[in-house]
């Protein structure tokens, strides 16, 4: 037997790698171009990043997006954990699959239909459109996948925790707040960050939903650069980039140390016996 | 725990044999179906104040049902339930005066051991410092106060069973229910804690209702038991009632070993029976009367260590006997189980305690022997 990878596998690796990451690598090096142009290495400089704080146009659409995603975020968070909830505890009723179906059937649809859809349905009621808009069809597209990570969460959901709680006197809707939330809420804040991270980069729907007034990010930096691309974007672009990879490495470096410590814990306690 | 002698308030206690006690709980005719599945089938029990009372059954046989639809957390499909005069239907578990203690402990994860005992309490919205006192006081009968602040995943599973017994009692219910509470502990651990159950119950004067399914267990602590099979009552008796006369072959052969012997009745008056079975060569007399009439079949029931086993024949001609052959032997240390070939489809098991600490056994395999035992060591059953 031979040890190490093969000549095949270490190929595909090399090459998967650099298909996924190589466009990032080569965005955030031309980040700091000196050059007007981006395709012309003249140098290192921070200047472009000093270039996007002064661009008002950007820092107001960047102020848009986050207040679409957090808004958006915090609804379809809401609305997804009592999907969840009603998917997993309430067992068979009339109309369950196709209740179930349709909570799923935003996660394959395409973008551009649903972005069609819901423009039709703004312009059906008459209402103008703008951040709110933007920020309902984002809370219908992220709400799917929040009810589905926080189903994951409440299938391994131990209901005699709940009856506990209510033998000892706590009422359900108390016990739902003092029992349930904080024992499902791992899952019910990484449903969050992903409806956040969904909403921060959505194009499609966003143009279809959006008004006057309500440039999201994505959609600024795709009609810059239909113009030409600057230096100034990918240095946005880097900036988004490293935000959402802080992000996902803080969040798992903290569960990573969460479960040592349980696992730790739990050693301890069985070596007392 | 307390080491008071315990002894008198057992031995005295019986409320159930003087026909005017007040019944504390009572299931009237209570069915519960599940879909097409009937759980429990309209089945009625008595249980009084300061009980200790075991539902033994196989598992399906309704008895966690009974103790859910007790809790609150199942309503009946017919019949009532009382407790200490309060009809339940309807009340929900949270303002039932009974509480739980879950097969899986059911602690709340995210609190540490205090703030699970204190949960209860906190219900109720008793004064801040009444609650410390009765926290404290609950931690120091399970001796858990070194381990206060300790979440639940950082206790072994001896330690956490003791935290779900204290939060249950914390609130001192009119009734305690014990949902196979010593299912998770290895064999020696639950033994203590069995005894350790029975002295808490004796001391703080509640009601406890045990379910299970291992049989010592409720042998061990409970004042009765009622043995349940598909929903049914088999039995309710004390354990040694249960042991000594079961009142069928459901109930004889779910508690402890026993030899049934196929029967037919020859001979009957008021004080005794005799019985012919086809693969026994004499009658076997019982100092028992039947209400089977002759020739009818029954049961005899006799269990392994009232049959005693010989190389001689029994001098004492009263007594019942039969010529057999070792067929196997199990050697357990403090007995040894016999089974004897009595006939070609007929092998009795004989228990012997080991009484002497010869390792060579006198009696070997293919052994021709010698089984007797007295009129009254067996019973007669009719179903």
């Amino acid at each position: 037997m031979r040890k190490g990878p093969s000549w095949f596998n270490l190929t595909s690796l090399v090459f998967g790698f650099a298909f996924l990451y190589l466009p990032i690598v080569l965005l955030v090096i031309y980040s700091f171009n000196e050059s007007r142009l981006v395709t012309v290495w003249a140098g290192f400089s921070t200047k472009w990043y000093g270039e996007m704080l002064r661009n008002q146009q950007l820092l107001d659409a960047a102020w848009v997006t986050a207040r679409v995603a957090f808004t958006s975020a915090t609804i379809a968070t809401v609305l997804g954990t009592i999907a969840a909830l009603v998917l997993v505890r309430s067992g068979r009723f009339l109309g369950r699959t196709l209740f179930s179906g349709m909570i799923y059937a935003p996660l394959v649809m395409p973008e551009v239909i649903l972005g069609l859809s819901l423009l039709l349905l703004f312009v059906a009621v008459d209402q103008a459109r703008g951040f709110w808009t933007v920020m309902i069809a984002h809370t219908t597209f992220s709400m799917c996948y929040v009810a589905v990570v926080v189903q994951s969460r409440l299938a391994g959901f131990d209901r005699s925790v709940e009856e506990a709680a209510m033998d000892l006197g706590c009422p359900p809707f108390k016990t739902f707040f003092a029992i349930t939330l904080p024992i499902i809420l791992p899952g019910v804040i990484a449903g969050w960050m992903l409806a956040f991270t969904l909403s921060l980069d959505d194009l499609v729907i966003a143009s279809f939903t959006t008004g006057p007034g309500a440039t999201t990010l994505p959609m600024k930096i795709y009609s810059q650069v239909r113009l030409g691309v600057t230096p100034e974007i990918n240095a946005v672009c880097t900036v988004l980039v490293g935000v959402v990879t802080l992000g996902v490495i803080a969040a798992s470096l903290v569960t990573k140390q969460q479960e040592a410590r349980r696992q730790r814990d739990i050693r301890r306690a069985e070596a007392q016996g | 725990m307390a080491k008071k002698p315990i002894g008198p308030v057992r031995r005295d206690f019986a409320p159930w044999e003087s026909g005017n006690a007040k019944p504390f709980i009572e299931f009237r005719n209570v069915t519960k179906r599940f879909g097409d599945f009937t759980a429990v089938d309209n089945l009625s029990l008595t249980i009084y104040e300061r009980e200790f009372f075991a539902l033994l059954g196989g598992s399906g046989c309704g008895k966690t049902t009974m103790m859910r639809m007790l809790g609150g957390f199942e309503e009946p499909s017919a019949g009532e339930i009382f407790l200490d005069g309060q009809n339940l239907a309807g009340v929900p578990p949270y303002r039932r005066p009974a509480n739980m203690m879950f097969q899986s402990y059911a602690l709340f994860p995210h609190m540490n051991v205090e703030k699970n005992i204190a949960f209860g309490l906190r219900q109720d919205k008793l004064p801040k410092g009444e609650i410390e006192a009765r926290v404290q006081q609950m931690l120091k009968l399970v001796k858990l106060e070194e381990f206060a602040r300790r979440k639940p995943h950082q206790l072994s599973g001896g330690q956490r069973q003791r935290v779900a017994l204290a939060r249950s009692i914390a609130k001192k219910p009119k009734v305690l229910l014990l949902d196979e509470p010593l299912g998770a502990l290895d064999r020696k651990l639950r033994e203590e804690t069995q005894f350790e159950l029975m002295d808490l119950q004796t001391e703080l004067g509640m009601t406890f209702l045990i379910v299970t399914h291992d049989q010592e267990e409720a042998m061990t602590v409970a004042d009765r038991i009622a043995v349940m099979d598909k929903g049914r009552i088999i039995q309710v008796a004390t354990p040694a009632e249960i042991y000594e006369t079961p009142n069928s072959r459901f109930v004889a052969d779910f508690i402890g070993s026993i030899n049934l012997i196929e029967a037919k009745v020859a001979a009957k008056n008021e004080a005794a029976t005799r019985l012919k079975a086809p693969n026994l060569d004499r009658e076997i007399a019982v100092s028992q009367p039947t209400e089977a009439g002759v020739g009818d079949t029954v049961w005899f029931a006799i269990r392994p260590e009232k049959v005693r086993l010989g190389f001689d024949a029994p001098q004492n001609g009263a007594a019942n006997a039969a010529e057999a052959e070792i067929w196997d032997i199990g050697y357990l240390g403090d007995v040894s189980i016999f089974h004897a070939r009595v006939a070609e489809d007929l092998i009795l098991k004989s228990t012997v305690a080991n009484i002497t600490r010869t390792v060579e056994r006198p009696i070997s395999w293919d052994d021709k022997v010698w089984l007797s035992w007295d009129e009254d060591a067996g019973v007669i059953l009719t179903r």
